[in-house]
C-alpha cells in the first residue's frame, strides 16, 4: 500500500513538473515574456526594467527554478488589471465556480441516473432510444451554444430568466443546465452500462430466483452496486467542470475562475491567465491522485497491478 | 473528456438508427456536403464573406418580415451575408478539424508504436509523458497556448494537435503490445527484419484502422474546441469567418432578438459534430472490434 501511494505520488509530481515545464517553455520560446508581462503600451525602457526585475536576462535554468519556487509558495504575481495578487483573486472566484459546478452536477445526476437506469431496465425499447438521442446530443452540442440558445429563448423571448450575472437562484438555472448536459449524458451512459453489468450478475439472478419482486431487485440489489462507478466519476467530473466552465461562464458572465481566465485573455493580463491554467491543472492532478489512492484502499487488486 | 478513466464512458451503444441498411448515409451525406461547400465556397457563396454593406445591417432571413432574397439567411452586425459566412466557415472548420486530427494522429500513432514496440525505457518515458499530458485539462490548456502564441489558423491546428495526440498514443500502444506477440511479427524478426522495418511494414498497417476510427471520433471534439477558442477570441482571427467567432459576434445582437446570428452557426457546428460522431461510432463497430469498448 505504502509503495503504491509513493509510486502514484511520483506520477503526480511528474505531471505537475511537465505542466509547469511546458507552460514555462511556451511562454519563453514563443515570444518575449517581457512583452506579456508589461502592460500594453509600455515603452522600451519599461521593457528593459521589467526584464531585469523578473530576471529574464538570466539563464533559463535559473529562471525555471525561480518560477517553480514562486509557484510552490503560492506566489503567482500581481494582476495588471485588478492590482491584487493573482492567487487571492483566484480564491475569491473559486466559490462561485464550485457553486456552479455543484448545481450542474446535481442536475446531471438527477437526469443522468434515473434515465440511465430506465434505459438499462428497458433495453432497446422506446425509452432507451430516447435516452440515446439525449446522450448523443449532449455529447455533440457545444455547451456554450446551448447556453446562447437558452438565453435567446428564456431571457429574450419569454423574459423568464436573467440572461447573465449571479446572485439569485434564478441566475444559476441556465448555466447549470448548459454546463450539465454533457455530463448528464456521460453519467447516463455510465449508469446504463453499469446497471446492465450488475443486472447480468449472479446475485441479481439469485434475488430473482428467490422470487423478489422485480422493482425490489432493481432498487435494492442492482442500483446500489451500479451506483459506485457513477459516483466516482461524478467526483472527478466536479473538478473537471470547474475547469471546462470557461466558455459557459463567459456566456452567462458568471463570476467564476473560468470568467477570470477569459478576462485575463481580454485584458492581456498574463499573470492571471498563467495562474488559472496552472491551478486548474494542479487541481485535476490532485483529484486524480486522491481517487486512485481511494480506489486502492477499497480494492486491493489495484495495488498489485504493475 | 479528460483522462483514461473517462474513456470508459463511451461504452458501446449500438449505432442509432439514423441509417438505411447498415451504413450511416445521412451523417456521411452531411459531412460530404459540408466538405463540398468548403471546397467550392467561392463558387457557391453569393457574397464576399469578409465585406459587408453597413446599410444592410441585421437583415433577417428571407422568410421573416424585412428579409429579402438578396440575403437568404440575413446579414450580421457589419452587414455581411450570413449564408456566405457560413459557407466559408465550413472551410475553416474542415481545414482546421481535419488537419488537426491528422497531425495529432501522426504524432500519437508514431509515439504509440514506438512506445509499444520498443518497450523498456522508451515505453516508460513516452507513457509517463502521455499520462501527465492527459491530466492537464485540454480546453484550458488550449486556451492558454492560444493566448500565448497568438491567434492564427496554423497555430490553432498545432495547438489542437498538441493537446489531443495523447488519445491516439494510448490506444495505439495497447494494440501494438498485442500485435508484437503475433506470428507474423515473430517471423519477420526471424527473417532478419530490422525494428524499423517491422514497425513500418508490419505494425503500422495493422494499427491504421484504429487510428482512423479514433480520428473520426476526435473530429467532433476538435471542431467543438476550435469553435470554443474562436468564440473566446483566441481562435481563428477575424475577419475570417469561423463558426465559433460568428457565435461571438451573434451574442452582441442577441438581446435585440437577432436570433439567426446565434442559432445558424451553432446548427452548423451541431450538424458537423453529430455526423462525425455517428460515422465514428459506426466505423468503430465495423472496422475494429477491439475498440468497441473504447
Amino acid at each position: 500500500m505504502k509503495r503504491f501511494i509513493i509510486r502514484r505520488l511520483g506520477y503526480s509530481l511528474v505531471s505537475l513538473f511537465l505542466l509547469s515545464l511546458t507552460i514555462f517553455f511556451f511562454v519563453r520560446v514563443t515570444g518575449d515574456p517581457a512583452v506579456l508581462l508589461v502592460e500594453p503600451g509600455a515603452s522600451q525602457a519599461d521593457l528593459d526594467a521589467m526584464r531585469h526585475q523578473f530576471g529574464l536576462d538570466r539563464s533559463l535554468l535559473v529562471q525555471y527554478w525561480d518560477f517553480i519556487t514562486h509557484l510552490v509558495r503560492g506566489d503567482f504575481g500581481q494582476s495588471f488589471y485588478y492590482r491584487t495578487p493573482v492567487f487571492d483573486l483566484y480564491l475569491s472566484r473559486l466559490p462561485n465556480s464550485l457553486l456552479l459546478a455543484v448545481a450542474a452536477m446535481a442536475f446531471s445526476l438527477l437526469i443522468g441516473i434515473p434515465t440511465g437506469i430506465i434505459a438499462a431496465v428497458k433495453v432497446n425499447r422506446w425509452w432507451d432510444s430516447a435516452g440515446k438521442v439525449f446522450a448523443l446530443l449532449g455529447l455533440s452540442l457545444p455547451s456554450f451554444w446551448i447556453g446562447l440558445v437558452m438565453i435567446l429563448f428564456f431571457s429574450v423571448y419569454l423574459g423568464w430568466l436573467p440572461s447573465s450575472g449571479s446572485g439569485t437562484p434564478l441566475h444559476i438555472i441556465m448555466p447549470a443546465f448548459a454546463l450539465g448536459w454533457y455530463f448528464a449524458a456521460a453519467h447516463m451512459r455510465l449508469t446504463r452500462s453499469s446497471m446492465l453489468d450488475v443486472l447480468g450478475s449472479e446475485y441479481v439472478k439469485l434475488a430473482r430466483l428467490k422470487g423478489l419482486p422485480e422493482a425490489l431487485v432493481i432498487t435494492k440489489h442492482a442500483f446500489k452496486n451500479a451506483l459506485i462507478p457513477v459516483l466516482t466519476l461524478a467526483g472527478i467530473n466536479l473538478v473537471i467542470m470547474v475547469n471546462v466552465a470557461v466558455v459557459v461562464e463567459t456566456v452567462f458572465a458568471w463570476p467564476g475562475v473560468g470568467r477570470l481566465l477569459y478576462e485575463g485573455i481580454q485584458f492581456r493580463d498574463f499573470p492571471v491567465v498563467q495562474a488559472t491554467v496552472i491551478l486548474g491543472g494542479a487541481m485535476i492532478v490532485v483529484v486524480n491522485l486522491l481517487v486512485d489512492v481511494l480506489y486502492a484502499v477499497i480494492d486491493p487488486r489495484i495495488r498489485y497491478e504493475r | 473528456m479528460n483522462g483514461s478513466r473517462t474513456a470508459t464512458l463511451t461504452t458501446s451503444w449500438r449505432v442509432p438508427s439514423l441509417r438505411i441498411g447498415d451504413f450511416p448515409i445521412i451523417p456521411t451525406a452531411i459531412l460530404v456536403g459540408i466538405a463540398l461547400l468548403a471546397i467550392f465556397a467561392e463558387v457557391i457563396a453569393p457574397y464576399n464573406p469578409e465585406v459587408g454593406v453597413l446599410g444592410d445591417r441585421f437583415r433577417p432571413p428571407f422568410w421573416q418580415a424585412g428579409g429579402s432574397d438578396a440575403h437568404l439567411l440575413g446579414t450580421d452586425h457589419l452587414g455581411r451575408d450570413v449564408l456566405s459566412r457560413l459557407i466559408f466557415g465550413a472551410r475553416v472548420s474542415m481545414v482546421v478539424g481535419f488537419t488537426a486530427v491528422i497531425v495529432a494522429g501522426i504524432l500519437g500513432t508514431v509515439l504509440g508504436i514506438l512506445s509499444g514496440y520498443m518497450g523498456s525505457w522508451v515505453d516508460q518515458v513516452i507513457m509517463r509523458v502521455t499520462d501527465a499530458w492527459l491530466a492537464i485539462p485540454a480546453l484550458t490548456y488550449a486556451i492558454f497556448l492560444a493566448a500565448v502564441v497568438g491567434p492564427s489558423e496554423m497555430n490553432i491546428v498545432l495547438i489542437l494537435a498538441l493537446v489531443y495526440w495523447t488519445r491516439y498514443a494510448r490506444v495505439i500502444r495497447g494494440e501494438v503490445l498485442s500485435l508484437k506477440e503475433r506470428d507474423f511479427v515473430r517471423l519477420a524478426i526471424v527473417a532478419g527484419c530490422s525494428k524499423r522495418t517491422i514497425m513500418r511494414k508490419h505494425i503500422l498497417p495493422n494499427v491504421l484502422n484504429s487510428a482512423i476510427v479514433l480520428g473520426t471520433l476526435m473530429l467532433g471534439v476538435v471542431i467543438v474546441t476550435e469553435a470554443a477558442l474562436s468564440f473566446l477570441g483566441v481562435g481563428v482571427p477575424p475577419p475570417k469567418p469561423a463558426w465559433g467567432s460568428m457565435l461571438a459576434d451573434g451574442k452582441k445582437g442577441m438581446m435585440a432578438g437577432y436570433w439567426w446570428l446565434t442559432v445558424l452557426p451553432g446548427c452548423c457546428i451541431m450538424l458537423m459534430v453529430l455526423s462525425a460522431n455517428l460515422l465514428g461510432d459506426w466505423l468503430r463497430v465495423k472496422l475494429d472490434p477491439q475498440l468497441r469498448q473504447l
